[in-house]
């Protein structure tokens, strides 16, 4: 038990701020707007602080827990915690929203105050989910955050917006429903909301795949694999930059996520029956997906498909069960946010200033932006795996754990540092090098202050993860080894 | 049984709403176009009458009139929550009606007047009792429908809400007498002992149930007993929609939980087959239907049939293989339910008659285009009242479907609750639709709304407690299952 609730408050600092601007900001006191977000945002990575220095490391044990009466009727309490498995994930979304807000900053010109709002409810949101360790709690925040997804798409994005948010609402809301009666089911088996009392709950093997199949079906859209990706790319070509980023360095991690919270050890049997199924599907998203992601002519695209092999690469490594591959997994989902966001970013500043995001109406970057053409290296070079980048650490880990279990499965899943190579420095090149192309790109700007910085603070941040991964793994450590050993002890009743 | 009093402290409140509603009347008299007192008058006999019932127990029965009315904790919720309905709508709708040049005296007199039917309705514990207060509501209604006289439309949707209403009482009236004939009482809770001791008719009474589920059927509109809801929802001016569509449903709930739940329990495997396909059709229908609504208020009406679908599987849960023990709270569940869905409906209507002005109806999907540019604010309010609607959390309309489902579950019956969350999501395209017209697309229409400042405090404290209702939902739920619980001596 902590004196300061440590994770409400990130949880709410920001929602606060959210509501607060949109109640009193409207389109004449932008700049004021603007002001207040920021701090918002960073005062809500501030709180998140304390789970850094104050965490534990070495035990597997839930830390900074929460308990508050909520719903008593229905044996759901606000019971909130974090352990090795998410507290990355906390700090990870309290992070990244500032970025987004400073990405936001002079680009969105119209309703500011609704688009700032929207973010910070929306990081609140996210680490409410991270953060849950009640059921209903838990898919309140995952379904909450639909919303602003949804207003953020719809309002901001590009010019076929409407098609992507509604199939990106529709999309997820088809897999959370059969959660939602799975949840129900584990309710009335337990008689309890606790995620915790549900991971010691005996399942019949019958009951387990069930369940499995249902948080599967959510947790595959959302993450996404392979074949329910397809709402992904056009969420996020459609939209905005700032949307873009929280998609793929945030929100695709509440998927993976719920995987090591909710399906592995709540069905532990069912996950080691179908793991088979699951490392082909994961597989398939890493092969097939690299290579589609080699033919995309858009590079936001290319990124999102780079995104869904990416992470293939995560579910691989959690349904090997061995250390290497869960750890490198985790790692992989962090360095992933750091690294696809800043892809996402890099292609906004492309995007900001010749409103194109087609690889062919580009050329020659390099002679006009410099600056921007470094960063963009480092962070496609992460993208493709180079090791000393966060991107090398994680795959290199599942690689390691993949041999252990199979050759050939770790030979198919090594193919994504050829392909990975391939996609995101062909893209660079097409991009940056060569004679400039137009006029338009001739007459392209170097970086302001406000895109350096933000792009130099995402720099360092992968080459710290990529050369200094420690931090992480020590905190992940001994939650990874003790849902492992969960895993591997049958429940069945 | 206190066969011997009348007492008649108990109706105090059905009292006060009568002599309410009288005083209106005369003090109208003669001088129909004088605007005394705007709405003002009207919300001072609700709150006589809500001062009468706020000091009603909440924990004891008690019957009045040789126990043909029936006092309980159930009756005192649904009418706190009919009388705060009925009265947020007269105060959304005073300029709408304004505008059009309704008589307001009689626009609020009737609306007391269905009041009153449905207080006697949600207090009835007799046959007899149930059909007084259902056709003094009806009558209400109807002449409410038809109250724009000068409009074709408007009376067309009145003749065949009349119509279609007066067949569906005749059903009910059918299978009263069917059900006396059967069990030889009116009086329900002697039915319901006599279908325990076994001295009915089986045959007859089956047959009168069929007729008693029917009537209620139509009274609430589900499938294939629907097709006045969209007719009279679209072609009814909104303010008389509102009172339709809000309020009544409270009190066809009280005589639905009457009639089958305290009365005819015991005859469960006869009506719970008949709810189960009542409910999946609703289901089914509704959802789809919906979809291809151009028309905002039509739209509404299907979705009010698909969520009557949900009210019905609540109700069908309680009994497993004649175990009866969870009857209490799988109705409460729907109590829950219906209480939410009429809130959330007050809200959407409401917002619909803020958007209209003279000579001029927002009443296509269209009309809402671009509203988060013109009013934030009540664009805000929309976007909460149809998540809450589609069910999707933090909004209190997620947890009416969750306990539904968790009653549908409980029950055994797994594969309906997953073929209900699959409608849901057919549901959520079209709810998705206003907010993708208010927030989305540019406004068609970029004149300001400007609602009077009453209408707008209304609207935007319905529709924070549709958020906060979400967040903290436990008390209201705890009201509804108490109340059900109570009711069923349970």
């Amino acid at each position: 038990m902590n004196a300061i609730p440590v994770l409400s408050a990130a949880i709410w600092v920001p929602i606060a701020f959210g509501a607060f601007l949109l109640a009193f900001g409207n389109d004449r006191n932008a700049a004021t707007v603007r002001v207040i977000a920021l701090v918002g945002a960073i005062l809500g990575f501030l709180v998140t602080i304390p789970l850094f220095t104050g965490f534990e490391r070495g035990t597997a044990e839930m830390q900074f827990v929460e308990q508050l009466p909520w719903i008593e009727l229905l044996g759901a309490s606000y019971l909130l915690g974090v352990d090795g498995l998410s507290v990355w994930f906390v700090l990870l979304t309290a992070f990244i929203t500032i970025i987004v807000v400073v990405a936001g900053w002079e680009v969105i010109e119209s309703r500011v105050h609704q688009y700032m709002a929207a973010f910070l409810i929306l990081s609140g949101l996210m680490i409410g989910v991270f953060s849950a360790l009640d059921g209903l709690l838990f898919y309140v925040f995952f379904e909450a955050t639909l919303i602003p997804m949804y207003i953020i798409i719809g309002v901001w994005g590009g010019p076929n917006r409407v098609y992507a948010a509604f199939k990106f609402f529709l999309y997820t809301l088809l897999g959370s429903l059969l959660t939602l009666v799975s949840l129900v089911y584990l309710y009335l088996m337990s008689g309890s909301f606790s995620i915790i009392e549900w991971h010691m709950l005996p399942l019949s093997m019958k009951e387990q795949t069930l369940i499995f199949v249902a948080f599967l079906v959510a947790f595959a859209v959302k993450v996404p694999m392979w074949p329910v990706h397809t709402w992904l790319p056009d969420a996020h070509v459609e939209a905005p930059t700032g949307g873009s980023v929280v998609l793929a360095a945030i929100m695709l991690k509440l998927g993976a996520y719920g995987f090591l919270r909710f399906s592995l050890p709540i069905a532990p049997d069912a996950s080691q029956e179908l793991a088979g199924f699951m490392i082909t599907l994961s597989l398939i998203a890493v092969v097939y997906i690299g290579l589609v992601a080699l033919v995309q002519t858009d590079m936001k695209k290319l990124v999102a498909y780079s995104s869904i092999a990416h992470m293939g690469f995560v579910t691989l490594g959690f349904f090997i069960f061995n250390q290497m591959g869960v750890q490198g997994a985790i790692v992989q989902m962090i360095s992933h946010g750091f690294v696809s966001g800043a892809m996402f970013l890099c292609i906004g500043v492309l995007y900001d200033r010749l409103h194109s995001r087609n690889i062919a109406d580009y050329g020659g970057v390099a002679n006009t932006m410099p600056k921007f053409a470094a960063l963009f290296m480092l962070f496609a070079m992460a993208n493709a795996g180079l090791p000393a980048t966060s991107g090398f650490v994680g795959e290199f880990f599942v690689i390691l754990g993949a041999v252990q279990f199979n050759f050939w499965v770790a030979a198919l899943a090594a193919t994504t540092l050829i392909f990975g190579a391939a996609y995101s420095l062909w893209m660079y090149k097409r991009v940056i090098f060569g004679e400039v192309a137009n006029d338009h790109v001739a007459g392209l700007g170097d970086l302001s202050r406000r895109e350096f910085g933000m792009l130099v603070v995402m720099a360092v941040m992968v080459l710290i993860m990529g050369l200094y991964p420690k931090p992480v793994t020590d905190m992940t450590d001994a939650s990874v080894d003790a849902l492992l050993r969960h895993v591997a002890a049958s429940k069945v009743r | 049984m206190a066969e011997q009093s009348f007492n008649l402290m108990l109706l105090l409140p059905e009292i006060l709403l009568l002599v309410g509603i009288c005083v209106l009347l005369i003090s109208d008299a003669g001088n129909a176009r004088r605007r005394f007192g705007g709405t003002l008058r009207a919300l001072l006999v609700l709150a006589l009458a809500l001062l009468a019932l706020i000091p009603q127990s909440s924990t004891t029965t008690e019957t009045a009139f040789g126990g043909m009315v029936i006092v309980d904790s159930l009756s005192r919720l649904l009418k706190l929550l009919a009388v705060i309905a009925v009265g947020a709508t007269l105060v959304l709708s005073s300029r709408y009606c304004d505008d059009r040049e309704v008589a307001r005296g009689e626009f609020q007199s009737l609306a007391l007047l269905s009041l009153l039917g449905q207080f006697v309705m949600i207090s009835a514990n007799h046959l007899l009792v149930v059909y007084l207060g259902l056709e003094l509501m009806s009558l209400s209604l109807y002449a409410l429908a038809a109250l724009r006289r000068d409009s074709g439309q408007s009376s067309e949707a009145a003749i065949k809400y009349f119509v279609l209403g007066a067949l569906a009482s005749g059903f009910l009236l059918y299978g009263m007498s069917m059900i006396y004939g059967g069990a030889g009482t009116l009086a329900i809770d002697e039915i319901a002992g006599r279908l325990v001791s076994g001295e009915v008719d089986n045959w007859v009474f089956a047959l009168g149930l069929v007729f008693i589920v029917a009537g209620l059927a139509f009274k609430f509109g589900a499938v294939p007993f629907h097709m006045w809801i969209p007719d009279v929802y679209q072609g009814t001016p909104t303010a008389m929609t509102l009172l339709i569509a809000g309020a009544p449903k409270l009190a066809a709930f009280a005589i639905a939980f009457r009639l089958l739940a305290e009365g005819m329990l015991g005859a469960w495997a006869d009506w719970q087959p008949m709810l189960l396909v009542l409910a999946v059709a609703s289901l089914v229908v509704g959802n789809v239907v919906a979809i291809a609504q151009q028309n905002l208020k039509r739209m509404l009406a299907y979705s009010t049939i698909s969520q009557v679908g949900f009210v019905l599987l609540g109700m069908l849960s309680g009994v497993v293989d004649g175990d009866a023990a969870g009857a209490a709270d799988a109705w409460g569940s729907s109590l829950f339910y219906i209480v939410t869905y009429v809130f959330t409906t007050v809200g959407t209507f409401g917002v619909i008659m803020l958007l209209s002005r003279a000579g001029f109806e927002a009443e296509t999907l269209d009309d809402l285009r671009g509203l988060n540019q013109r009013s934030p604010w009540i664009a805000l309010v929309m976007l909460l009242l149809m998540f809450s609607l589609a069910g999707i959390p933090p909004m209190v309309g997620f947890y009416a479907k969750f306990i539904i489902i968790g009653s549908v579950v409980s029950a055994g019956m797994t594969w309906l609750a997953v073929f209900a969350v699959m409608l849901s999501l057919v549901a959520a395209f079209y709810y998705l639709r206003v907010v993708k017209l208010m927030y989305f697309d540019a406004p068609a229409d970029s004149s300001p709304v400007a609602p009077p400042t009453s209408a707008a405090l209304v609207l935007a404290v319905n529709g924070a407690m549709v958020l906060l209702l979400g967040l903290l939902p436990g008390p209201l739920i705890g009201a509804c299952l108490d109340a059900v619980r109570q009711a069923l001596g349970s």
